[in-house]
């Protein structure tokens, strides 16, 4: 459950987050294969060594699909569509791993952010990538 | 037994010795009380946790903190055997705070948060992959005496 004042909060660090989306993207996958493994197998097919091209324009393509979802967190339904037919069909990533994706870009807006990064907002954005992770997988099944 | 690679040992040493002690532990725990209310169930006797000033602001916040942090100070202390140092941590949190152990990771989680937005960016990959495996086996000795 999100308040208006927590969504106009996220709205607000997504936005500030969109000019530099290929570093916080790149940052987060990086920290999420050195702590999560598992999670290179879906990457086989790319150059996901720290400071590759693919690993930029994916975490670009990543954080900025999530800034797109924050600016009408009321719309992530019809906003994700297409993101969901990819994920369910083709990507077939599971979900388990959205949490851990979720996970490390919440230590990267941390490290970046420092004491900007406050409970109040760590709150809030737990709860919308939770939120956005489960309208990713919808189509699943 | 866990193994340790000469980088992990190191790092997390490291960590320890670079962080506030009695700043982390009320910063990780406040912010485990306002991320996962849910977890304010254990706490009934600590007073106001109303809303997120009232529970940073929370004195016996920042005494648990300091226990918590004290409690992974016995860890880093035991590295090669916290199992058996956490064995009657183990049977407190299980008997006599009967604490859900899938609480420990959320406490964990912002441990972690509380750790990277003190050491910025010196808190790369590595460091973070080093020290979430040490907080994992934290948690699994401590819940290794549930039963």
């Amino acid at each position: 459950m999100l308040s208006k004042k927590e969504k106009q909060l996220i709205r607000e660090i997504w936005e500030r987050l969109t000019p530099v989306a290929e570093d916080i993207g790149a940052d987060a996958l990086l920290r999420m294969f050195a702590s999560y493994p598992g999670t290179k197998t879906y990457f086989s097919h790319l150059d996901i060594g720290p400071g590759s091209a693919h690993l930029s324009s994916h975490g670009k393509k990543i954080v900025l699909a999530i800034a797109e979802g924050a600016k009408d967190i009321s719309q992530l339904t019809v906003t994700l569509a297409p993101l969901q037919t990819l994920h369910a069909y083709q990507l077939r990533i599971d979900p388990t791993n959205f949490k851990l994706l979720s996970h490390c870009l919440l230590v990267t807006l941390a490290c970046f952010m420092g004491e900007g990064f406050t409970p109040e907002a760590h709150a809030a954005i737990d709860k919308f990538l939770s939120a956005f992770a489960a309208v990713l997988a919808e189509k699943y099944r | 037994m866990v193994k340790w690679s000469d980088f992990e040992r190191a790092t997390i040493q490291d960590i320890f010795s670079k962080i506030d002690k009695d700043v982390v532990g009320q910063a990780a725990l406040a912010r485990c009380l306002i991320v996962y209310p849910w977890t304010q169930r254990y706490f009934g006797s600590f007073g106001n946790l109303y809303n997120a000033a009232a529970i940073t602001s929370n004195p016996k916040v920042a005494a648990h903190g300091k226990v918590v942090i004290g409690g992974l100070e016995k860890a880093l202390q035991n590295m090669d055997n916290i199992k058996q140092a956490y064995t009657d941590l183990s049977v407190l949190h299980s008997e006599k705070l009967q604490v859900d152990p899938d609480n420990f990771k959320l406490l964990a989680d912002c441990l972690t948060i509380v750790v990277a937005s003190n050491l910025g960016i010196s808190f790369t990959p590595e460091v973070q992959a080093a020290f979430q495996k040490f907080l994992d086996v934290v948690v699994a000795a401590l819940r290794k005496q549930y039963y």
